[in-house]
C-alpha cells in the first residue's frame, strides 16, 4: 500500500468517523441523518429480512442486461460509424450533443409504448449507454496506428483476421473504457427511474422509505447501492489495470 | 563494436553480386510506374511518383535516396503492392504485382510496427503464424531471428519495455522469420540516434548475407545509402524520378568501418552533388 492509498483511506475513515460523531452528539438533525454505524446495522436487517432482496435483484439484473444491451450494440453502432465515414459526417455532431439532452424526459413515452414494466427502465439505461460505447468504440478503432494495419496487409491478412488479431486489441482500452461508462450510466439512469416512476426496484425502495421516514432502511438500502456499485467498478478497474499492465510503458 | 579498420587499408574492389556471364539475375522490375492522386472537388490531382523504371538484381542491396516528399516511400508501396501504380508495371519473381503483397516480399515501416499487447516472442512469431508454419519450425526459426537480433534476453518481455532501437529490431525479426526473398525496407532506422542507426546498419548487412533476401532500402540519409548499399538510385524532387543509379562495388563482406574507405567520402560527395539541387527544390515547394 503507498502513501496515498494510506491517506486516501485515512481520510475516509476520519469522514465516517466525524459522521458518526456529529450525529451522536446531535451536531446535525437526528431525524434526518442516522450515524454511519446504524445504516451498517439497518442494511444488514434489510438484508437479512428478505424483504428487499427480490428489489435488489430486480434492479441489479436490470442493469445487467441495459449494459449488455448498450455493450454489444454500442459497438456495433461504433463498428458502422467507422466504416462509413459518410454516415459518420452527417451523426457526429448529434452525437457530440446526445448527452446534452436529458434523456429522462422520455421516460413518459417509453412507458406508453412498453408499459409500466422493467423495461422502459432498461431501454432508458441502454439509451442512456449506448452513445458512450460508440464513441469510445469509434475513437479506439480511429487511434489504431496505421502502421499496425499497414503490417495487417504486408502480412496479407484477411479483412476478419485484421479486426480479430489487430484491431480489436489495439482498440481495447477505448472499448474498455466505453463498457466502464456503460455500467455507470446503465446504474445511474436504472436508478434514477426507479426513484421518479416505478413500483418496485432499488431506487423505489430508497424512495419509499424516504416518504415513510423510515431512516435505517433508506440509509442501509443507499449503503448497499453504493457497495454494489462501488464493488463493480473496483472488479472493473482491477481487470483493466490487468490489462494495461502489459501495454503500459511505465511496466517494467 | 569490433576493432576499426586502418585508415587507408585499401578495401578489395569485388562486385557485391554474383553474376553470372549472361549478367545478373533481375528480381524484380518496375516499368514506368508513376502513381497520381486523382483530384476531388475542385482540388487538382497529385503527381507523387515518376515516371520511374528499375532493375532490381537478385541477392542485391539497393538503396533509394531522396529529398523529402519525393515519393519514395510511395515508390515502395507500389513496390510492395500496398498501393496500386497509376500506370506502368510491377513485376515481382516473373508475376505482375497488384494491390496485394506477394508471397515472398516483407516489409519493415519507419514508424513503431509492433504488438503491445503481444510478448517479443509472439510479435516475432506473428508473420510466421499467420502463414500457417508448424509450431516447431515457428520456434526455431523465432528463437534464430531473436538471437541474431540480440534479443534473446528479452523474448518474454513486452514492447513498451523495449527502447525503441530493440522495438524496430522487433520488427526485422518478424520479418525475417518468414524468410523473405525481397526485403523493403522504408527508413526503418529513421527515427532512431546515429549510433544506433549505424549498429542496425551493420545487423541490416549482416542479415542480408545471411539470408541471400534481396534488399530494398528507402532512406533520406546519404551516408547510410553509400555506406550499405550495392547500388544507389538517386531521386529527384516531387514527382520523384531515378536521376541517376550509382554502384558502389562494396565487397560483400562489410560494415559500417566503410566510412573510413577514402571512396565513401567520393561516393558521399558524388550523391550529394546529385540530391542538392533536387533537396532545394523539395525545400522551396514546401515553403
Amino acid at each position: 500500500m503507498n502513501l496515498a492509498t494510506r491517506w486516501r483511506l485515512a481520510l475516509m475513515v476520519a469522514f465516517v468517523l466525524t459522521l458518526e460523531l456529529a450525529s451522536r452528539l446531535a451536531w446535525i438533525d437526528p431525524v434526518s441523518f442516522i450515524p454511519p454505524s446504524r445504516m451498517v446495522v439497518g442494511a444488514w436487517q434489510l438484508l437479512r429480512s428478505g424483504d428487499y432482496t427480490d428489489d435488489i435483484l430486480l434492479t441489479l439484473s436490470s442493469a445487467a442486461l441495459a449494459v449488455v444491451m448498450a455493450v454489444v450494440a454500442g459497438f456495433a453502432f461504433g463498428v458502422a460509424l467507422y466504416k462509413l465515414p459518410r454516415v459518420r459526417r452527417v451523426l457526429d455532431p448529434l452525437l457530440m450533443s446526445y448527452y446534452a439532452v436529458p434523456i429522462f424526459v422520455i421516460y413518459p413515452i417509453l412507458i406508453v409504448l412498453m408499459g409500466l414494466n422493467r423495461w422502459p427502465l432498461i431501454s432508458l439505461g441502454v439509451l442512456f449507454a449506448i452513445v458512450a460505447m460508440a464513441v469510445n468504440t469509434l475513437n479506439g478503432l480511429e487511434r489504431v496506428p496505421r502502421v499496425m494495419l499497414r503490417t495487417a496487409r504486408a502480412l496479407r491478412m484477411s479483412p476478419l483476421a485484421e479486426i480479430r488479431l489487430i484491431t480489436l486489441p489495439a482498440s481495447l482500452p477505448f472499448v474498455f473504457t466505453g463498457i466502464k461508462l456503460s455500467v455507470v450510466y446503465a446504474f445511474i439512469a436504472i436508478v434514477a427511474g426507479e426513484f421518479v416512476l416505478s413500483g418496485s426496484g432499488f431506487g423505489y425502495r430508497i424512495a419509499f422509505a424516504y416518504n415513510n421516514f423510515d431512516n435505517p432502511s433508506m440509509y442501509g438500502l443507499m449503503l448497499l447501492l453504493l457497495l454494489f456499485v462501488g464493488t463493480l467498478n473496483m472488479l472493473l478497474h482491477m481487470a483493466e489495470a490487468r490489462l494495461y499492465r502489459r501495454m503500459s510503458r511505465a511496466a517494467t | 563494436m569490433g576493432p576499426l579498420r586502418k585508415p587507408g587499408t585499401p578495401l578489395s574492389v569485388v562486385s557485391a553480386n554474383p553474376t553470372s556471364p549472361a549478367g545478373p539475375q533481375i528480381h524484380a522490375t518496375l516499368t514506368d510506374v508513376t502513381r497520381i492522386y486523382p483530384g476531388s472537388k475542385g482540388r487538382p490531382s497529385f503527381h507523387a511518383l515518376g515516371p520511374v523504371s528499375l532493375n532490381l538484381r537478385a541477392g542485391e542491396f539497393f538503396s533509394v535516396v531522396g529529398p523529402s516528399g519525393c515519393g519514395k516511400s510511395t515508390l515502395l508501396d507500389v513496390m510492395a503492392g500496398l498501393n496500386p501504380a497509376s500506370s506502368g508495371s510491377v513485376i515481382f519473381e516473373g508475376v505482375p504485382v497488384h494491390a496485394k503483397v506477394p508471397d515472398g516480399v516483407a516489409v519493415v515501416f519507419q514508424e513503431d510496427a509492433t504488438f503491445p499487447w503481444l510478448t517479443v516472442y509472439d510479435n516475432a512469431a506473428f508473420g510466421a503464424r499467420r502463414a500457417g508454419l508448424p509450431e516447431p519450425e515457428i520456434r526455431e526459426r523465432v528463437e534464430h531471428a531473436l538471437a541474431f537480433m540480440g534479443l534473446k534476453a528479452f523474448t518474454q518481455s513486452y514492447p513498451a519495455q523495449l527502447s525503441g532501437g530493440m522495438r524496430q529490431r522487433v520488427c526485422i525479426a518478424r520479418a525475417m522469420v518468414v524468410r523473405p526473398r525481397l526485403m523493403l525496407l522504408d527508413e526503418p532506422f529513421g527515427a532512431l540516434d546515429q549510433q544506433t542507426r549505424l549498429l542496425m546498419g551493420d545487423e541490416m548487412l549482416k542479415l542480408w548475407r545471411d539470408t541471400g533476401a534481396t534488399v530494398m532500402l528507402i532512406t533520406h540519409s546519404i551516408d547510410e545509402a553509400v555506406l550499405l548499399s550495392d547500388r544507389i538510385g538517386v531521386m529527384s524532387a516531387c514527382p520523384g524520378r531515378f536521376i541517376e543509379t550509382i554502384e558502389t562495388n562494396w565487397p560483400r563482406e562489410r560494415d559500417s568501418n566503410t566510412a573510413l574507405d577514402a571512396r565513401f567520402g567520393e561516393l558521399t560527395a558524388r550523391v550529394w552533388g546529385l540530391l542538392r539541387g533536387e533537396a532545394m527544390k523539395a525545400l522551396g515547394s514546401q515553403t
